[in-house]
């Protein structure tokens, strides 16, 4: 069972590096190197901040991208392709597909995460020349964006399990917007009252946090990220992934596929 | 069992403890971060940068940054703080973002301005904030309400209070009650009468239920005060006939000064004191009181609210 969800996962992997995915990390480079010249020359004393907000800010940005854009087309390519069949002719059950497709898009945008990050502290050491002991919380901010990629990718999922590519990626990138107004969200459903507050409440607790897996801001001010939001985070993000890849192997499961 | 069957059982299951398991997370990650992104630091606090970065969209930005000084005034209003320097900030952003949002100017007159507990203790601030409102919205009486209301309850400005009541008066459409405001102001600046009249303004005019029930508070405060001057007035008459204070108040209904049992605006009947002081039975449903207060009572850190109707 492993074995064959490594299979596909791995397939995925090189499916997405065939498809030039990892060209993105050109731009980025591009990107990086451009602002930590320029942000040399035209910012005092913030130089840090601005390539710490941009860079991971980017990272996040690029994965969100990939994520949607490349979720989508995971379930749905497989079926116009007609490549589906072959697979499920064989002895590979639906869900573990689906768990397949997950880790491989999830193990991508590692890749594409861990090569961005060296970017980030490639452009940090140029702008202030020596690593800070506090930089050591960018990483944990670039921890929280892949922890958020690997909701938006189960997520995807789910919405490629049953809807067209399209519309996928409008779902997707919606509670990708929703989710990072979590908090807010969770503030209206406090003010609220009767069943307004009812239904504010679920949807709040039903769309994913990403505000509390956004550190960027926080860090860029090298204000330290609490143990235990580190523990509470990586449990929520891996529930939440699972909670969604669950709807999607149930969803996949019933899904008539002649 | 069939093996899809079997398949959708497991993942159903799981589903639900994932459902589950997620909600818990999320409540205990709420309690690590109360408030977490407004407590630290405002990290963008230039109004016209966020207008900027807002790319258009700085209706739906001005939204949010309204209810995050909601939520920020509520929280650490509830938390009983005596701090709330973010206040004016957000509500600069949210005013800057957009200048036609009038509850954000009243929560400002009505929040900012006051001194802690109740409020900011920033009236100067305060009126910065109504003076941006009347430059954008000159038309809207209830700016130069607010600026007034600040001014006299605040300041004890006066003269300052009458020139804007007279500025707002002048508006289309404005209330009559600027116009009465304004040409009482001399006459009867600092009496009661005059702020149960500026309350009374508020509380019939804010469509905001924070600002009623401020303003409901304050009209019950004043009313008080005025009931525990006058019962102790007759106390006192009472015992210059009688040589003692009365030891109930049907001791004041029986020398014909007093009709029936004097009752709070709350309706619960007033304590008299064997040394002649009245007292409220409830001093914490009654904040912003400044007489009846039981002996030694300190008040929450918190003012409460009860509901406005």
């Amino acid at each position: 069972m492993s074995a064959r969800i490594a299979h596909i996962a791995s397939n995925t992997f090189r499916e997405a590096v065939r498809d030039r995915v990892l060209y993105n990390l050109i731009v980025f480079a591009l990107l990086m190197s451009g602002a930590a010249i320029l942000v040399g020359q035209i910012s005092i004393d913030i130089e840090r901040l601005v390539v710490i907000n941009l860079g991971l800010t980017a990272v996040s940005l690029f994965g969100l991208v990939i994520a949607i854009f490349i979720g989508i087309g995971l379930v749905s390519k497989e079926i116009e392709k007609r490549t589906l069949y072959t697979v499920l002719s064989r002895p590979v059950r639906r869900w573990e597909f689906i768990v397949g497709k997950f880790f491989g898009l999830a193990g991508t945008l590692a890749v594409n995460t861990f090569f961005m990050a060296i970017g980030v502290f490639v452009s940090l050491l140029y702008v202030s020349h020596h690593f800070q002991k506090q930089d050591g919380w960018v990483l944990v901010a670039l921890y929280f964006i892949v922890l958020q990629f690997l909701i938006i990718t189960a997520l995807t999922l789910f919405f490629s399990s049953f809807s067209s590519p399209l519309l996928s990626a409008v779902f997707a990138f919606s509670l990708f917007v929703i989710g990072s107004f979590a908090e807010d969200l969770r503030g209206f459903a406090a003010m609220s009252q009767g069943v307004t507050r009812w239904l504010a409440t679920g949807a709040a607790y039903l769309v994913p946090n990403f505000s509390a897996l956004n550190v960027i801001s926080s860090v860029a001010h090298a204000n330290p990220v609490p143990g235990q939001l580190i523990l509470y985070n990586s449990a929520y993000a891996l529930v939440y992934a699972a909670m969604a890849l669950c709807g999607a192997v149930l969803v996949f499961e019933r899904r008539n596929l002649k | 069992m069939s093996a899809s069957r079997k398949v959708s059982l497991i993942f159903s299951i799981l589903l639900l403890g994932c459902v589950a398991a997620s909600v818990l997370l999320l409540r205990r990650l709420d309690q690590m971060r109360t408030g977490a992104t407004l407590d630290e630091v405002l990290y963008i606090s230039s109004p016209k940068l966020l207008k900027r970065l807002s790319l258009g969209y700085d209706g739906l930005l001005a939204d949010i940054y309204w209810t995050r000084a909601v939520q920020y005034f509520g929280s650490k209003h509830h938390e009983g703080a005596r701090r709330y320097d973010l206040l004016a900030p957000l509500l600069e952003i949210t005013t800057t973002l957009d200048p036609h949002l009038l509850v954000a100017y009243e929560y400002g007159a009505n929040f900012l301005a006051p001194k802690s507990p109740a409020g900011g203790g920033m009236p100067d601030r305060a009126i910065e904030l109504e003076e941006f409102g009347i430059r954008n919205n000159p038309n809207d009486w209830r700016l130069y309400y607010n600026e007034g209301f600040i001014r006299y309850m605040e300041l004890q400005d006066y003269a300052g209070a009458a020139e804007v009541f007279a500025r707002g008066a002048r508006v289309p459409n404005a209330h009559p009650f600027l116009a009465v405001l304004a040409g009482k102001m001399a006459e009867h600046a600092g009496d009661s009468q005059m702020a149960k009249m500026m309350w009374s303004t508020t509380y019939q005019t804010t469509k905001d239920n924070t600002v009623r029930a401020n303003a409901a508070a304050h009209l019950r405060a004043l009313q008080v005060d005025d009931d525990v001057t006058s019962l102790e007035l007759l106390t006192g008459r009472y015992q210059q006939q009688t040589g003692h204070f009365p030891s109930s108040f049907s001791d004041l209904q029986a020398a014909g000064l007093l009709r029936g049992t004097p009752v709070d605006p709350l309706g619960h009947p007033y304590k008299l004191m064997s040394d002649g002081r009245v007292e409220v039975r409830e001093p914490d449903d009654l904040p912003f009181i400044q007489r009846g207060m039981p002996q030694g009572y300190v008040p929450p850190d918190a003012p409460k609210f009860l509901p406005a109707d």
